[in-house]
């Protein structure tokens, strides 16, 4: 637990000094929902209608984006081999480093989720709806995106093989979390759908972090 | 109990017996997978009768229904080998899924083709959102990010056992994709033949369909064998067996 503690702070301090590893996502996913309007038209009832869909996808792609690197450099100092050889700190690792991922990327575009309602114009119900499968499904992005990261490390190639092997992983939730802001904007039930999103984070939460152990170790080799 | 009851498989650990192996039984596996495609094929394209609805069009079946089911068969292979691989540490197994992987997702492949080609004349269309169809390319996606991350290391030991993990990981999630397309949209018809029901096909079609089925398994496995063989020599190629395999070879030829 002290160890864990000391590795999430180390994590918040990197994190801090290097600014760009979480703004840049978020700019990225603003970014990427105010082409949509340019590119197929501003007619509201369109925008609210795709609205879902959009959101999500660009949240895919901006927490794919932001854990491209994630890895990269204590790989290249030799952290990672040293927490291997450790045998003791490596799981506290992949824990701290996957909450702090979430912190750095899911929490911001949890906060700026209502400058996006602004932007596509939902209403306040569809807004509640979609800070639910934020808070819901963020984590599991997070989760995935670390999985990528971690097979990925010592790979020659990162950047957009990363994104083959986790899109495919992704689509599940982009399922369950866009159904349920459609389900709520013609007013449906739409808490059968956040069960299922919280089923994954459930799932994801017990398997994924043993999978990125394991991943790392195979990297280190 | 299970190191006892599957002690009698330990030598083929070895990449020299299962290199004579695959070997052996490869003209077998071969042979019979012509000869069953062929028998399957003509029965099924030329003697079963047409359908009362989709008339000719349907007999398309021999070839959509054996590598669909064989594409996911394939993944569910790789996948074992590659969980035997990581949790044993048998470089054999690891090796099979890297041999399994291409034939998979060329198997997948001839699934979505026909399927398009026969989803034409019936849907009216190449391509339709279904689940099933959905499902299909979410397993060719699979099996390309098992291809490509195997590809991605210099030292291909490393690439083979991360791609394993992905393989293993896949497999976890391949349900979950299955039953969220299935619950987002569906238009496909029902399986024909399936384990627990009276399958819903005339036995004058379901019987070359079943030859065809064998036929694309045995294909599977042959291949499997060829692809394997290569797989073991590659890895091993500085190995004193595989030099005296070769120089035995040469001077056979000289």
């Amino acid at each position: 637990m002290v160890m864990w503690r000391s590795l999430i702070k180390r994590e918040l301090q990197l994190l801090g000094r290097q600014k760009a590893d979480w703004l840049n996502p978020l700019v990225f996913f603003l970014l990427v929902l105010s082409l949509f309007p340019l590119g197929i038209g501003p007619e509201p009832g369109m925008l609210k209608q795709i609205a879902p869909g959009l959101v999500w996808i660009a949240a895919l792609l901006s927490v794919l984006l932001s854990a491209e690197r994630l890895f990269k450099d204590d790989y290249r100092y030799g952290v990672i081999e040293q927490l291997v050889a450790g045998r003791q700190g490596l799981f506290s690792y992949v824990t701290a480093k996957i909450c702090c991922h979430w912190l750095s990327t899911g929490v911001p575009l949890i906060l700026v989720s209502p400058l996006i309602a602004v932007l596509l114009g939902l209403d306040w119900q569809s807004w509640q709806v979609l800070i639910v499968t934020l808070i819901l499904g963020t984590p599991v992005l997070s989760l995935l995106s670390v999985l990528g990261a971690a097979l990925t490390m010592a790979a020659d190639k990162g950047g957009i093989l990363q994104a083959l092997i986790i899109l495919p992983l992704y689509i599940p939730l982009l399922i369950f979390a866009s159904g349920a802001m459609e389900a709520a904007a013609t007013a449906l039930p739409y808490t059968g759908q956040l069960a299922v999103l919280l089923a994954f984070l459930l799932f994801a939460l017990a398997l994924v972090p043993l999978a990125v152990r394991q991943a790392l170790r195979m990297n280190v080799g | 109990m299970w190191g006892s009851m599957f002690r009698w498989l330990d030598p083929y650990a070895k990449p020299e017996t299962l290199y004579h192996l695959c070997g052996r039984l490869l003209p077998y596996l071969m042979g019979l997978a012509v000869f069953t495609l062929v028998l399957g094929n003509i029965w099924g394209l030329a003697f079963s009768p047409a359908d009362y609805q989709q008339g000719d069009s349907y007999r398309i079946i021999y070839i959509h229904v054996p590598s669909a089911i064989w594409s996911m068969g394939a993944y569910s292979s790789m996948a074992i080998a590659a969980f035997i691989g990581l949790v044993w540490q048998i470089r054999v197994a690891q090796w099979a899924v890297l041999a399994i992987a291409p034939i998979g997702a060329v198997y997948t492949a001839i699934a979505l083709i026909t399927g398009a080609a026969w989803g034409k004349p019936m849907w009216g269309t190449w391509w339709v959102w279904d689940a099933r169809l959905t499902s299909e390319l979410v397993l060719l996606f699979l099996y390309l990010g098992v291809i490509a991350l195997a590809g991605a290391f210099s030292e291909a030991a490393r690439g083979i056992k991360v791609a394993s993990l992905l393989a293993i990981v896949g497999v976890v999630n391949l349900p979950i994709i299955h039953f969220s397309v299935e619950w987002w949209n569906t238009l496909h018809q029902g399986a024909t033949i399936t384990k627990f029901a009276k399958p819903s096909i005339d036995p004058s079609m379901l019987w070359p369909l079943l030859v065809s089925l064998l036929g694309f398994a045995l294909l599977l496995a042959a291949l499997t064998c060829l692809r394997l063989r290569s797989q073991i020599l590659m890895f091993e190629q500085h190995r004193p067996w595989v030099r005296q395999l070769v120089e035995s070879k040469n001077g056979e030829q000289n």
